[in-house]
């Protein structure tokens, strides 16, 4: 059972993905956010923080992980990360990997539609097999889970889920995106280069 | 045992290395207490080997110096996360690979078959290990591929692993 249960009931439809980042952008100070897929397209045109780490190209399944390094690595920052549902499922053993390790400093927020937005828009399997993240990370140990499929919900709690004790996760219900149009913010070596400069470890 | 636990432990630290990530097979497993032994290395224990990788970059791009242990089986498992960390963020990251099946005379093992052929095809510069008397080729190893900005991994060789 997990220690801090924020979760809301969850509509079908869920929130707009675009406002829902716009909540925990106004919320970010300084800490350092991961993005892959679907929030890599959208979360660099709200942000431009040399704390930003976006995930692309091609490493599906992998955000949550590269996260939780840095967060091992730089215990006295907050890390921030955001994964699809259909990352998620890529590497669900991954929610134990980050109980385990003992990071306190990780925030994991899976953005849920559904479907495959890379590839045109396929159902996952977890529609039909009913999966709920929120239960998956509660059984893998997080210490505080929560779930909205409401926007102004979200809006509303999201400071106080955020203060929760760490590891978090979060599950935003966000709606389908219709067309997936993924640029990559630069070349990688000199994305990397700002990141470690931004970080103080270049 | 080639390596035995109280000497990969001494080379790591002397190394360097702050977070040893692994996922053990039955002969890198007998490392385990004396790696949780250590006050410089922390262990970081992952579900699947392609976690390792990734993980082990975030460390590095924190600052630290990962050392990533699995079996070569989990470096099967692990291509696209090793791709994506060693080709397309171009971190220099290194791991100690167990090499299943190379201590056993004919051995028809697959994983001992396709293990330094798939090193190669990613063009991973490798040591192997199959003496004790090999063993410091892991930390001349790993300093070469340190200061040359390379990722590099050394194969222990195991018997049936």
């Amino acid at each position: 059972m997990d220690k801090h249960d924020q979760s809301s009931r969850r509509s079908d439809a869920g929130m707009p993905l675009v406002p829902a980042l716009e909540v925990l952008l106004r919320l970010r100070t300084d800490q350092i956010v991961v993005t892959t897929m679907g929030s890599a397209r959208d979360w660099p045109k709200l942000s431009k923080h040399p704390l930003d780490f976006h995930y692309i190209p091609s490493a599906m399944g992998h955000a949550p992980m590269l996260a939780l390094g840095l967060a091992l690595a730089q215990p006295a920052r907050e890390v921030i990360a955001f994964n699809g549902d259909g990352c998620m499922l890529m590497s669900l053993g991954c929610l134990v990997t980050v109980t385990a390790s003992g990071a306190k400093n990780l925030t994991l927020i899976v953005l849920e539609n559904g479907v495959y937005e890379v590839t045109g828009g396929q159902a996952t399997a977890a529609g039909a097999a009913r999966a709920d993240f929120a239960a998956l990370a509660r059984g893998a140990g997080f210490e505080s889970v929560a779930a909205f499929s409401d926007l102004a919900e979200w809006t509303k709690r999201a400071a106080d889920t955020l203060a929760l004790p760490g590891p978090r996760f979060v599950l935003l219900k966000v709606a389908r995106v219709a067309d997936y149009d993924l640029t990559s913010p630069g070349p990688m070596v000199e994305r990397i280069a700002r990141f470690r400069a931004a970080l103080g470890t270049g | 045992m080639i390596l035995p636990a109280h000497e990969i432990v001494s080379t790591a630290e002397g190394l360097g290395i702050s977070h040893v990530v692994w996922l053990p097979d039955s002969a890198l497993g007998p490392w385990e207490s004396e790696l949780l032994g250590s006050r410089k290395l922390s262990l970081v224990r992952v579900c699947r080997e392609g976690e390792a990788w990734t993980i082990a970059a975030g460390l590095q791009l924190g600052g630290k110096r990962p050392l990533v242990v699995i079996q070569c089986t989990g470096m099967f498992e692990s291509g696209d996360a090793l791709r994506n960390v060693l080709f397309d963020l171009r971190l220099p990251l290194f791991a100690v690979i167990g090499y299943r099946g190379f201590l056993v005379p004919g051995s028809t093992d697959s994983a001992r078959h396709y293990t330094e052929p798939v090193l190669k095809a990613w063009g991973i510069d490798y040591v192997l290990i199959d003496s004790p008397k090999a063993a410091p080729k892991l930390a001349e190893h790993y300093r070469a591929c340190q200061a040359a900005g390379r990722a590099g991994v050394a194969l222990v060789a195991e018997g049936k692993g």
